[in-house]
């Protein structure tokens, strides 16, 4: 570890500021058993004192090579998997790999079944953002009670995923062509009535967060990059949105049937921590929107392509990447196919690790506390990181 | 202490010590936001007292947490009737085994002496230590034998035997079936009655028209004899 | 510090609203390079052609239902071609989302996927291994462009230029390629292992890539994976 950052020596741009050595610095290890990070991830910082001086992540603790299991299994087969990579919004995976595979193979989707994928998806952001919110005030320290109120929430969310799909986290829902099943009897009227009180729980929360003047001294005017560097790292999502770019994947290149939905996209001022906070409240609220939009409107018909092959699936030769926007950022799937029943690659292309890349340049010259909350912002899950 | 850093790629945003600068305009006193905050949290702690919604702690294990009829874990095989052997709708076609994303399915096809099979597996293991309950063997299976369970209390000391489960902890009744996911064992009780029906009808349809051939035969052998007398037959 | 106003957060530019957009084609905001025929793909490669004609890029198309057709580039030209791309005003392709590795041991094959034009034959005689990357252009809500590089083996020779320089995004991709199927990235700041530990020597991801069998003998694993625990198992022999 020591070897590796004596590599990066560091360079004063006045003769007036010392040069530090390599052994004036303190260096942490934070991780990867650390309960602030967000599954097993280290990060090796180097202190000048409480300030950063140099961050470098370690990857890889979780990596399980999920891109070499799919090409040994057939693509049906990597479907349970694809919940495993972000286990904390599973579906949302699940949807991206389906809708690379149906753009691989050209399939069509039959309208109920895209109905029942936006409703999942909303319902997968709600509870992804509902999970964050609850993290990043454990990471500040509130540590418990804000993360149990959030949990409680997702709960009944995950209640109505286990009603649906099976299971509460890994539903395995989404076949290439439609869904796995339809809807029982009454579960759309239960998700009506989630989304008409799910509001109540936003404004408790905000109630919390605010003007919660610790939130704001521990979350303002730290992590914040210009629009320009954001976009050359490669950043997606609501880190990118908070910063005041508009691009969000749903309204720029629309999946599914997300261009009949009336939302908006909500924009950050700085892209600050706070920023990145509360811009995932106001999405939050424009699911709930849209999920309204879609139970109205949600028709009856098959929820699966009639032709749909569950088994002895071999999409034509060729190549496909399509990029769906998950709760963390941009989930591109590309998978190339050379006639056979497995996939010749399967990649996946993970919002939370690229998302990464530009943490060292927003964590330098900061506190080691300003470290864990620009993490906790960026919202990572560890299984897709590494995969 | 001054100090900057120098990064690649882009230039981001200056920093100096940056301490000074954000010390002021960062902390403020504690306000009415916290107060809101802490509002929040009391009205938490006392409505929990009254309010189920609010009182989300389950004593598990002398109460339960009411669980989904849908909710599935790992599988179970289905046998029709009593005997679990006989009954068993399982014929080892291993399509499951070939199915399973991580091959935790292990089936052995029972043959009798002469080696033809006998449409019944030998050796049906899962490992449920490798299991994870995606369901798609039950979605492949073409038989109707094999589903997925509720079963979630399967702790055991053994780490390695008590996890496989074979047949004999596998097998159970359609009645079992019955009661754990009745929409679904329904829906299947009622499409094996519909085969069952057709089957039987197609038999009998058979039956009835191979017997109606036979009578029609020995009608024309009867009436043969008088047909050639009718021929003219050289005196 | 007073406490920003909950409605005052709800800032949102004009524009986020599908179909407002200036955009090429028009049709909802967005344009595929692709949606047409290679058409639109053909006169951004004239385009190419014109400003760079020594980098030799070739357009190969997809045989499969999603059409995206790429550009095959010469790995010493790839630097100059995203520069390119990324500062000309008119293309702006600013966002590398994807940087994926494909090992090709069979050259062949790599042809079935991505198909070379009339006449032009695959120079590669041995198994390369491949870099694609999928470009996108946030301002004009173009892509994605699908380039391709490729190296000229499998062994001493898989070097492809870095393009950190240039898309930051690039860093941890790469050094994942490096990783996984041992593509050197010349000029990367930082090329070590990411995701396996440093002193792992094997690239998980090829082709010929054989995994170490020396698991734990437990008795409930059968045939092939017990068989392997077996040997390694002195209990056993």
């Amino acid at each position: 570890m020591i070897s590796d950052l004596s590599r990066f020596s560091l360079s004063s741009s006045s003769s007036a500021a010392p040069v530090l050595d390599d052994d004036q610095l303190l260096h942490v290890s934070l991780g990867p058993q650390h309960p602030s990070t967000h599954g097993v991830f280290r990060v090796n910082v180097a202190l000048d004192g409480e300030t950063v001086v140099s961050l470098k992540p370690v990857f890889g603790y979780l990596h399980r090579n999920h891109e070499k299991i799919a090409e040994n299994a057939t693509y049906l087969s990597s479907m349970p998997y694809t919940d495993r990579l972000d286990y904390i919004c599973p579906l949302s995976n699940n949807w991206a790999y389906a809708n690379a595979v149906e753009k691989l193979a050209g399939i069509e989707v039959p309208e109920r079944a895209q109905y029942m994928r936006v409703i999942l998806a909303e319902l997968t952001r709600l509870i992804n953002h509902t999970a964050f919110a609850g993290f990043i005030l454990g990471d500040m320290g509130a540590w418990g009670s804000a993360l149990m109120y959030a949990f409680r929430e997702r709960e009944l969310i995950l209640d109505l995923f286990e009603d649906l799909t099976g299971a509460r986290m890994m539903a395995n829902f989404m076949r290439f062509g439609g869904c796995r099943n339809d809807l029982p009897a009454g579960w759309a009227n239960k998700v009506s009535e989630l989304v008409n009180g799910y509001g109540a729980f936003l404004d408790e929360m905000e109630d919390l967060l605010i003007g919660n003047e610790i939130l704001l001294a521990r979350t303002r005017d730290i992590g914040a990059l210009p629009k320009d560097v954001l976009i050359n790292g490669g950043i997606t999502g609501p880190m990118l949105r908070a910063a005041g770019v508009n691009y969000d994947i749903r309204k720029v290149e629309p999946y599914g049937i997300y261009q009949r939905f009336d939302f908006r996209i909500p924009l950050g001022g700085t892209g600050d921590c706070y920023d990145r906070i509360m811009i995932r409240f106001l999405e939050m609220r424009e699911s709930l929107k849209i999920l309204r939009q879609a139970l109205d409107q949600l028709p009856e018909g098959p929820f699966v392509h009639p032709k749909a092959k569950i088994r002895n699936f071999k999409p034509p030769v060729g190549e496909a990447y399509a990029r769906v926007e998950g709760p963390k950022g941009e989930l591109g799937f590309h998978l190339l196919s050379d006639g056979s029943a497995n996939p010749y690659r399967y990649r996946v292309r993970p919002p939370s690790f690229i998302n990464l890349t530009l943490l060292e340049d927003m964590c330098l010259g900061l506190d080691l506390a300003d470290v864990v909350v620009i993490l906790g912002s960026i919202d990572i899950v560890l299984g897709e990181v590494d995969r | 202490m001054r100090i900057s850093g120098k990064w690649r790629g882009h230039p981001a945003r200056r920093l100096g010590s940056g301490q000074d600068a954000r010390a002021t305009a960062r902390w403020s006193m504690p306000g009415l936001g916290l107060f809101k905050g802490l509002a929040v949290t009391a009205r938490n702690m006392i409505q929990s007292y009254y309010r189920k919604d609010r009182m989300t702690t389950v004593q598990y294990p002398e109460e339960r947490a009411p669980i989904s009829p849908n909710f599935r874990n790992f599988p179970f095989l289905c046998y029709d009737g009593d005997d679990p052997v006989a009954g068993l709708r399982c014929t080892a076609c291993s399509i499951c085994e070939k199915e399973c994303p991580p091959q935790c399915i292990y089936i052995v096809l029972d043959r009798d002496e002469n080696g033809k099979s006998l449409k019944r597996p030998k050796v049906f293991d899962i490992d449920i230590s490798v299991c994870m309950n995606c369901g798609i063997c039950a979605e492949v299976c073409p038989f109707d034998s094999i589903y997925m369970d509720g079963q979630y209390e399967m702790s055991t000391t053994d780490r390695f035997g008590g996890l496989l489960l074979g047949l004999d902890r596998l097998a159970k009744s359609a009645d079992y079936h019955m009661q754990l996911r009745p929409l679904e064992a329904s829906e299947v009780a009622a499409r094996r009655k519909a085969e069952e029906d057709k089957k039987r009808a197609a038999q009998a349809a058979k039956e009835a028209k191979a017997k109606a051939d036979k009578q029609a035969k020995e009608k024309a052998a009867a009436e043969a004899p008088a047909a050639t007398i009718g021929k003219g037959e050289p005196a | 510090m007073t406490a920003p106003d909950r409605n005052s957060m709800d800032r949102e530019s004009p524009d986020s609203h599908a179909g407002e957009l200036p955009s090429q084609s028009g049709e909802a905001g967005f344009t595929a390079l692709q949606s047409e025929s290679p058409d639109s793909l053909a006169s951004l490669l004239a385009r190419l052609h014109d400003a760079l004609p020594q980098a030799g890029v070739t357009l190969r198309t997809n045989p499969g239902p999603a059409a995206q057709h790429s550009l095959l580039v010469e790995p010493t030209h790839l630097t100059e071609v995203c520069r390119f791309l990324r500062d000309t005003p008119d293309m702006a392709f600013d966002f590398l989302s994807n940087v994926t590795g494909v090992d090709w041991p069979d050259p062949a094959k790599a042809d079935t996927v991505a198909v070379p034009a009339e006449g032009e034959a695959n120079a590669s005689a041995s198994g390369f291994l491949e870099v694609i990357y999928h470009l996108y252009s946030t301002t004009r809500r173009v892509g994605p462009l699908v380039l391709r590089a490729r190296t000229a083996d499998r062994g001493d020779n898989a070097k492809i230029p870095s393009l950190v320089a240039i898309y930051r995004s690039a860093e941890f991709q790469e050094r994942e390629i490096f990783d996984l199927f041992g593509v050197e990235f010349t000029g990367h700041p930082d090329l070590r292992r990411i995701l396996m530990w440093d002193e792992f020597t094997d690239h998980p991801m090829r082709k010929d890539y054989v995994a170490p069998d020396d698991y734990e003998y437990e008795p409930t694993p059968h045939d092939a994976v017990l068989e392997k625990a077996k040997r390694h198992d002195p209990s056993q022999q």
